[in-house]
Order: structure tokens, then C-alpha cells, then sequence
């Protein structure tokens, strides 16, 4: 409910300017397709870049405090499960991983060039790739680091429950835990064609 | 979507509760106790269970030290978790011990009107209906003084006001005046369950609303059914049902009309499991009150139904409502064990076997 006035205000403003920009003869100047154009490659790049890893540590870290806090809170009455309980944790941790290994991927494309070259057919291409690449592995892991988490912490509460239980979570969390590797497939293939900038 | 933020606050609350359930005495532990020969062996028995807690205990305690011990476990584990809960779980925690803490009020108003000792009366209140300025209402030395403490100091407040004057406490039944107040300690947490935003559209709106639409129905039943024979106008007696669960509005208005048994039993029909209950034990026959077939009372089938209940509460993650089941059954263990206990005491082997075990 928060944010119901600022949203007022910002559609307020975005209907008054575009409307003075579209009433004087200056509509045109609202060009999203030439500001697409003029972003500069290695900005796409880079952004695709940061938004794999970060998305990726925000799923993990994210799982981990999902399932840590289960692990905790369960050990305390039964504490054979905390070492068991540690691999989902490393379930989590492995997402911020794929993240991290994508990110060297995609970076290995990163060149300097020179001004004018930068903004080659080829180049464009290698941003725009680097950019939706980063974004479909974030995405992906952020998801699955969630899911992850999720099941890790009922794996954590079932075992303490009754031990039996925790091979048949797991392998429902390893069911989640592939979700990430999903998207990391794709993030690789949409990235093969893509050459280094030059 | 509980899930993906319940855990910030309260994931170590729920784990700590979980393993609290985990620990409750299962079928296998009663028949052992029910084999028992003195109160000793039945110690011995409770040992893995109750560790520290009975070791104070004087060898062949009572049965009510026995159960007071056991009390003090729940008490000390239920404050455990109260003090690590932030935040609406902490708020969860805290509506739990309103409803010690209007057994405490009731008990020390009979105890001022028949002018007792209150410092006596303190000893016997509910710990987890302990709040500061409890204490407080053994000063006052009448009924004026007690109600303006209790209506200012507590959070029991918002449930005096608008129900009940000071007028009212001399002249009404104090079951009355608990009633009321348990009345409208039941609506507020209803609505509180229903509508935060922490708890709206999770699991635990869908099974506290559950649990307390039981507990507004069996409060109901047994209100009219008690009121048989006393002078409890039809009116008043329609003030103190709860105006939700799932008698509520059909049924309630059926209850207040209700003169005898069968009108009861009709009034509960609209609920299938309530009419159940009603059959196994006979009373729809008019065959008198508290003797079924099998020797159970209706008030030991709302505890087993109660306690089915609260185990099916533990199915669902991410909500409070398990420390709410957990105290359920916790309370009920203590019954169990009382009984037993009680059994063994008084050699009535026969009917040890009359508890009530989910696990």
C-alpha cells in the first residue's frame, strides 16, 4: 500500500512530460529504438555480467538462510542432523557457483576496441547475447536457490523428525537443484555464437 | 509464498518447536507408564522425557506436585521460545497466554469477592498467565480498584471494555465474567489470525481459523449445556458464544434457543463431526450426560478430535500455529499423565486406560 502514491506520481509525471514532448512537436525524441542503438556493448555486456553473479549469491544466500535457520532451530532437540543437513546447504552454495562460472564465461568475450569499432554488427551482437545470457542464468538461479532452500529446510525439520525421511527429500531437492543447471545450459548456448569483441 | 521470508525471523522458532513435538510421549511410552505400580516407577518411566524437572521431586510425590513439575517443563520451554520470537510471531506467541491470563483474572476475582487471602491465590495462577501488574490486583481490596488495574494495566483491556463494568463483576457469575472476557479473547485472535498481513493467505490463517472455530464451537456447546438448571437467561447466555466458527450464525442462534438435550444435539447437527460426538455418546437418546458407550464423555471426544487436530497442524511448515498445536498437546500430556498417575494412586487400574494419545 506503500507504494500506491509514489506510482501516482510517477505516472503523473511520465503522462505530463510525454504529453508536452507529443503537443510541441517533439514526440520524436521519446526513440527507444535509437536508445537501444546507442548504448554502448560493453554496457550490456557487463550488465549481463553482473546481474549472473549477483542474481545467483542473492538465490544462494537466500537458500542458505531459508534452510540454515531450519538446521538450527531442528538441531537443537535432535542434532544428528546437523552434519547430514550441511549438504543443503552446499545445494545452495553450488548455485552461486554456476553463477560465478558464468560470469568468468562471459566475461572471457570482454576486449577493449577501439571507438568507432565498438559499435559493429558483431560487437552489438556479443552485447545483447552477454546481457539476456546474464539475465536467463540470474534468473534461473535465483529460482532455483530459492526452491533449494526451501526443500532444504523441510529437509532439515522431516529428518529431525524422523531420520528415514532425509534420502527421500534429497531427492526432490536434487530435482530442484537441477533447475539452476538449466538455466546455465542456456546461458551457455545463447553465449557460443557470440564472438569476442574486436 | 510463507515460505520465502517466514524463516528470516521465526525458522529457528518453528525448528525448536518441532523438536519440542518430537519429544511427547508416543503410544508405546503411555502403555509403559500405564504398567506402572507406584508413582515412582511412573518418575522413573517420565525420566528420558522430563530429565531435570522431576529430579526435585520427593521420592512417591502427589500426583498434582507430579503434574505441577511437568507444567513448570512447558512453562520454561514455552518462554524459551517467546523470547527468541520477533516480530508477528512474537504477537502469535503472546495471544497464547491471554487465555491463562483470564483464568488468573477470574480466579483472583472470585478470591477478592469471597475475600480471601490473595497472596494465596497468586501462588495457584497459571504461570504463563504471569503479566507485571498481576501482583498489583492483590492490593486492591475491592472490586472498583481490581477492575481499573485490570482494565488499564493489561493487555486483557480491549476485552473488558464495551462487555463488562465494574457493576458487573459483583453481581454476575464470575463464569460469566471469564466467558466474556474468554469470548472476546477468542474473536480478537480470530480476526488477528485473519487479518494481519503476515498471516493473511498463509497456512496459518487457514489452520488457526480451523483450530479456533473448534475451540468458539466447543466453548459454545459447553456453555449451553452447563447452563441447564441455573438461571442464565436465554439472552445473556446468547452474549457469550462467539460470533464466528462453524455454528456460527445458524447453530448459535439454534444453541440460544436450545432448552434441553435434544435441541443441542439438534443445534450441532449442521457439523457432521460435532453430530458424530453427540451420537457416540448418547446423547441424542436422551440417555443423560457424560456416560457413552465405550466410557467416554463428550468433553473427551472434543479433546481427542482437538488433538487430531493439533497433530495434523505439524504437516504444515512455516507457521506459528505448531507452537499454539504443540502446547495443545503438550497440556493434554499432562492431563494423560495425571491421570494415570492418579490411577496408580488410587488403584483404579481399570480405568487407566482412559487418556487420550494421538502419537
Amino acid at each position: 500500500m506503500g507504494l500506491v502514491y509514489p506510482a501516482g506520481a510517477a505516472t503523473v509525471s511520465l503522462l505530463v512530460i510525454g504529453g508536452y514532448m507529443l503537443f510541441h512537436g517533439d514526440g520524436e525524441q521519446f526513440n527507444v529504438g535509437q536508445f537501444l542503438e546507442s548504448v554502448s556493448p560493453y554496457a550490456w555486456a557487463n550488465i549481463g555480467i553482473a546481474m549472473c553473479i549477483g542474481l545467483s549469491v542473492v538465490g544462494a544466500a537466500w537458500g542458505i538462510f531459508l534452510t540454515g535457520s531450519s538446521i538450527v532451530g531442528g538441531g537443537v532437540k535432535a542434532p544428528r542432523i546437523r552434519t547430514k543437513n550441511l549438504i543443503s546447504i552446499i545445494f545452495c552454495e553450488v548455485v552461486a557457483i554456476y553463477g560465478v562460472i558464468m560470469a568468468i564465461v562471459f566475461s572471457s568475450k570482454l576486449n577493449l576496441v577501439g571507438d568507432d569499432e565498438i559499435f559493429s554488427g558483431s560487437n552489438q551482437y556479443t552485447g545483447y547475447a552477454l546481457f539476456w545470457g546474464g539475465i536467463t542464468v540470474g534468473m534461473c538461479n535465483l529460482i532455483c536457490g530459492i526452491s533449494v532452500g526451501i526443500n532444504g529446510s523441510s529437509a532439515a525439520l522431516a529428518d529431525a523428525a524422523d531420520g528415514s525421511l532425509f534420502v527421500k527429500i534429497l531427492v526432490i531437492e536434487i530435482f530442484s537443484s537441477v533447475l539452476g543447471l538449466f538455466g546455465l545450459i542456456i546461458g551457455l548456448l545463447v553465449t557460443q555464437k557470440a564472438n569476442e569483441f574486436k | 509464498m510463507e515460505g520465502l521470508f517466514f524463516n528470516v525471523n521465526s525458522g529457528y522458532v518453528e525448528g525448536i518447536v518441532r523438536g519440542y513435538r518430537n519429544s511427547l510421549l508416543t503410544g508405546q511410552h503411555y502403555n509403559n507408564l500405564t504398567q506402572c505400580e507406584t508413582i515412582d516407577d511412573v518418575k522413573l518411566q517420565l525420566a528420558p522425557a522430563y530429565g531435570d524437572f522431576l529430579a526435585a521431586l520427593p521420592p512417591n510425590p502427589s500426583t498434582s506436585a507430579l503434574a505441577g513439575k511437568m507444567t513448570d517443563k512447558l512453562v520454561a520451554e514455552f518462554r524459551y521460545v517467546l523470547t527468541q520470537a520477533t516480530g508477528s510471531t512474537a504477537r502469535f506467541l503472546e495471544y497464547l497466554t491471554y487465555g491463562y491470563m483470564i483464568d488468573n483474572i477470574a480466579l483472583l476475582i472470585t478470591g477478592t469477592l469471597h475475600e480471601r487471602d490473595t497472596r494465596e491465590l497468586l501462588e495457584r495462577c497459571h504461570p504463563l498467565g504471569w503479566f507485571e501488574t498481576l501482583p498489583v490486583l492483590c492490593v486492591a481490596t475491592n472490586i472498583e480498584e481490581l477492575y481499573n488495574s485490570v482494565l488499564i494495566e493489561t493487555p486483557l483491556a480491549g476485552y473488558f471494555k464495551g462487555s463488562l463494568s465494574h457493576q458487573d463483576l459483583d453481581e454476575l457469575n464470575i463464569e460469566i465474567v471469564r466467558n466474556t472476557l474468554y469470548k472476546n479473547y477468542l474473536e480478537d485472535f480470530y480476526q488477528f489470525v485473519n487479518t494481519h498481513p503476515d498471516f493473511k493467505g498463509t497456512p496459518t490463517q487457514e489452520v488457526m481459523s480451523e483450530l479456533l472455530e473448534f475451540e468458539a464451537d466447543r466453548r459454545a456447546i459447553n456453555i449451553t449445556l452447563n447452563s441447564f438448571g441455573t438461571e442464565l437467561s436465554k439472552q445473556e447466555r446468547r452474549k457469550l458464544y462467539p460470533e464466528f466458527g462453524k455454528l456460527y450464525p445458524e447453530g448459535s442462534l439454534m444453541l440460544s434457543r436450545a432448552d434441553d438435550l435434544e435441541s443441542v444435539s439438534l443445534a450441532v447437527s449442521i457439523s457432521a463431526d460435532y453430530k458424530a460426538f453427540f451420537d457416540a455418546v448418547g446423547l441424542t437418546q436422551g440417555a443423560g450426560f457424560g456416560g457413552g458407550a465405550d466410557g467416554k464423555s463428550l468433553e473427551d471426544m472434543f479433546y481427542q478430535k482437538e488433538m487430531e487436530m493439533s497433530k495434523v497442524v505439524f504437516t504444515r511448515q512455516f507457521t506459528p500455529a505448531v507452537v499454539y498445536a504443540w502446547m495443545r498437546l503438550k497440556e493434554q500430556e499432562i492431563r494423560n499423565v495425571t491421570w494415570i498417575a492418579e490411577c496408580i494412586a488410587q488403584h483404579q487400574k481399570e480405568r487407566i486406560g482412559n487418556f487420550i494419545s494421538v502419537f
